[in-house]
């Protein structure tokens, strides 16, 4: 997926003056949370649970290549295949390669966020195979040629309007006056529609939540079923996965299984929660007769022993940006590639590069609601902070910001002229600002004031507040 | 790429005797933390069992014996206003069922097709942690009958519901002999817990997505001594 990082600022701007969005956000803000909230306080070993969770992500990546090995084997035991791909090209190559040996023209795909990191269906496209999504919320983002807003519910930037037009417009072969009454009516639409697809396919693609390394199975999580259609009714099933997704044994994968429906959409557990291990046995009545995995790097391994290694803990729950006041205000395509939110603001500059990324991890108030709700205790504000300091080091900010910095650095050294400077700024600012309480706008500061007012001092700095008081008190 | 990891993790391959530790793990796969939700009396997690399922929209009728099987299906379709057609799972539970005294019963045996509309399934066990059906698959267990249809109906006896998702792993390492080294699992296993959904269309909870519509669990009492078939 081509990346559009680089326009953030453009784009949030754009995002917060989109009536459609902020209709779609406001409405389907704060069912996540509070559903997440119910989910965590009826379990009361939720706490414990992060900590070990937290403990086995660790433990793996740092063995990653003995676990990695172990699990390869165990899939080629099972009767599978893996393709160990370094980048996206060798992903999209492999892919192809399997489609076109079984002779592909339909491939079913359950959701992946791997598979809009390399691109795939632009590429089976441009190979003469038609790759359909059957996620409802990927279906329908396939339907508006636009890629996913969110990574656990891929049309949350859309309305129920929405998805009328574009069912109308992609289902001609049902009657043109038809009427959608309630919700259902669009997924019994969606459910017949893709049961022609579901059968058809000769190949289906899924993602993977985790790979075993105890029994080389791959684990699946779906509340649809659509991604068990997808890995069941072909003849052969391909995974798509990242070296990350490993854990060693099926105890391992319980504990954070315990922990990812909860946090991701407040269930205690999704629908199908589906351990796949090699083809079809001998004596099977169904099942994929081929089962490979493709298991991709594109830059992961350079984030091993890096302070950006606990990013490679995240099972893509998606707390984080139920919970993120910017994600909130402006969702997710104006992060401009495939993950936004927090955990996107860390993981994009690590894979695509922080030149081209390097506005996520500065759209963040470091209001600290994501590490808090992460069920990997990932500490995203200190690694957006980590980005910051990078991109400052290579220049890679506008020099504007380079001097204001400098100048900051001038007095924050000196104490003196500090408060000196503070007291007369806020004196002048309490004066002029004493009728209104605020300021609507300010000489260089518009990119403050255009999005909110800047409220007046009252005229008296902290320090000499607490210089007050402090001598009140003695 | 196992070159690649290591030199990013600073070191060559784990020395023989960390090596031996980690495959340790492996083998003896120990259990993390088991919430005490499913710690409890094997009755208790029955009821368990029962109030999350019906909890994630399923439901469930408990009978005597085997026996009686057929008609609690019959009397579930009919009340449900359901085809009284069946696709039933060839299992040897299943297929030994006095069907013959359901005369209004149509049924075929094997796995589901496109056209199949309510299934009969056995499940191998259930985890009343969160009311979760543990459903491998085997030549006696298709998977296509957990998916196609529109309704599903499970048969479990209640000797198979254990607390926590660990203890259903045990099982299936324990009744999969000559399988050893993780070599136990079956190309499938489906953990289903009520039926299919989605929150797609504006966030809002909608039954009956690509899956079954309808989740019934029908719990044959057997006490805790019947020996599990497979």
């Amino acid at each position: 997926m081509l990346s559009t990082s680089s326009a953030f600022k453009r784009d949030a701007s754009a995002a917060l003056a989109d009536v459609g969005l902020q209709r779609a956000l406001e409405r389907t803000k704060p069912h996540f949370q509070h559903r997440r909230t119910a989910a965590v306080a009826a379990l009361p070993e939720f706490e414990q649970l992060r900590e070990i969770g937290r403990e086995i992500k660790d433990h793996t990546l740092v063995n990653l290549d003995f676990y990695l090995d172990a699990w390869a084997e165990m899939v080629e035991r099972a009767g599978g295949t893996v393709h160990f791909c370094a980048t996206a090209a060798d992903a999209r190559e492999a892919i192809l390669g399997i489609c076109r040996q079984a002779s592909a023209k339909i491939v079913t795909k359950g959701k992946s966020m791997i598979s809009e990191e390399i691109g795939i269906n632009d590429f089976l496209e441009a190979n003469g195979i038609t790759p359909v999504e059957t996620d409802l919320g990927e279906y329908i983002v396939q339907l508006g040629h636009e890629p996913p807003s969110h990574i656990i519910a891929p049309a949350f930037h859309l309305n129920r309007d929405d998805w009328e037009a574009r069912f109308r417009a992609a289902h001609k072969d049902l009657p043109a006056d038809r009427v959608f009454r309630e919700r259902r009516d669009i997924l019994t639409e969606a459910r017949g529609e893709l049961r022609q697809r579901f059968l058809a396919a000769d190949v289906g693609i899924t993602g993977a939540n985790f790979l075993i390394a105890e029994t080389g199975s791959s684990v699946i999580v779906t509340n649809e079923g659509n991604g068990d259609l997808t890995q069941t009714l072909p003849k052969v099933h391909v995974v798509l996965a990242s070296i990350e997704k490993l854990v060693p044994t099926l105890e391992d994968a319980s504990v954070l299984l315990r922990l990812l429906a909860r946090s991701a959409t407040g269930q205690d557990f999704s629908v199908y929660t589906t351990f796949s291990t090699g083809p079809r046995r001998p004596g099977d009545l169904d099942g994929p007769e081929q089962y490979h995995v493709v298991l991709l790097d594109n830059g992961r391994s350079a984030m091993l022993g890096t302070e950006f290694q606990p990013m490679l803990r995240c099972i893509r729950c998606a707390a984080c940006m139920n919970h993120c006041p910017v994600y909130g205000a402006i969702g997710g395509h104006a992060y401009g590639w495939v993950y936004p939110g927090p955990m996107g603001a860390v993981l994009t500059p690590a894979l695509i590069g922080v030149d081209k990324a390097r506005d996520l991890p500065n759209a963040s108030t470091f209001c600290g609601r994501c590490e808090s709700v992460c069920p990997m205790k990932i500490p995203l504000p200190k690694m957006m902070r980590h980005w910051r300091e990078r991109e400052f080091e290579r220049h890679l900010g506008p020099p504007s910001g380079r001097r204001n910095l400098a100048l900051w650095a001038w007095f924050a050294r000196r104490p003196t002229a500090y408060r000196l400077t503070a007291r007369a700024a806020s004196l002048a600012l309490g004066v002029l600002g004493r009728k209104r309480g605020r300021f609507r706008s300010l000489p260089l500061a518009g990119g403050w004031t255009a999005g909110r007012d800047l409220p007046a001092p009252e005229g008296e700095t902290f320090f000499a507040r607490y210089a007050r008081q402090s001598r009140v008190e003695r | 790429m196992l070159t690649t990891l290591r030199r990013c993790l600073g070191r060559g391959a784990l020395p023989p005797d960390q090596a031996a530790m980690l495959r340790a793990r492996l083998v003896r796969h120990p259990r993390g933390l088991v919430p005490a939700r499913a710690q409890l009396a094997h009755v208790e997690q029955i009821s368990l069992f029962v109030r999350n399922v019906e909890k994630e929209y399923g439901t469930v009728a408990f009978v005597a014996d085997f026996a009686s099987v057929p008609a609690a299906v019959t009397e579930y379709l009919a009340k449900q206003n359901l085809s009284s057609e069946l696709i039933v799972a060839p299992h040897p539970e299943l297929l030994a069922l006095p069907w013959a005294d359901r005369a209004l019963l149509r049924w075929r045996v094997g796995r589901a097709e496109a056209s199949d509309v309510v299934s009969l399934q056995h499940a191998f066990a259930a985890v009343a942690e969160t009311g979760t059906l543990v459903l491998p698959s085997a030549a006696e267990r298709p998977t296509t009958l957990n998916l196609l249809v529109e309704t599903e109906i499970v048969v479990l006896r209640t000797s198979r519901v254990v607390g926590a998702y660990e203890e259903a792993w045990d099982l299936l390492r324990a009744e999969r002999p000559g399988l050893p080294d993780g070599g136990f699992m079956p190309r499938s296993v489906m953990l289903v817990t009520g039926p299919s959904r989605s929150a797609d269309v504006e966030q809002m909870l909608e039954l009956g997505a690509h899956g079954p519509h309808r989740l019934h669990v029908i719990l044959v009492q057997d006490g805790a001594a019947a020996a599990p078939a497979c």
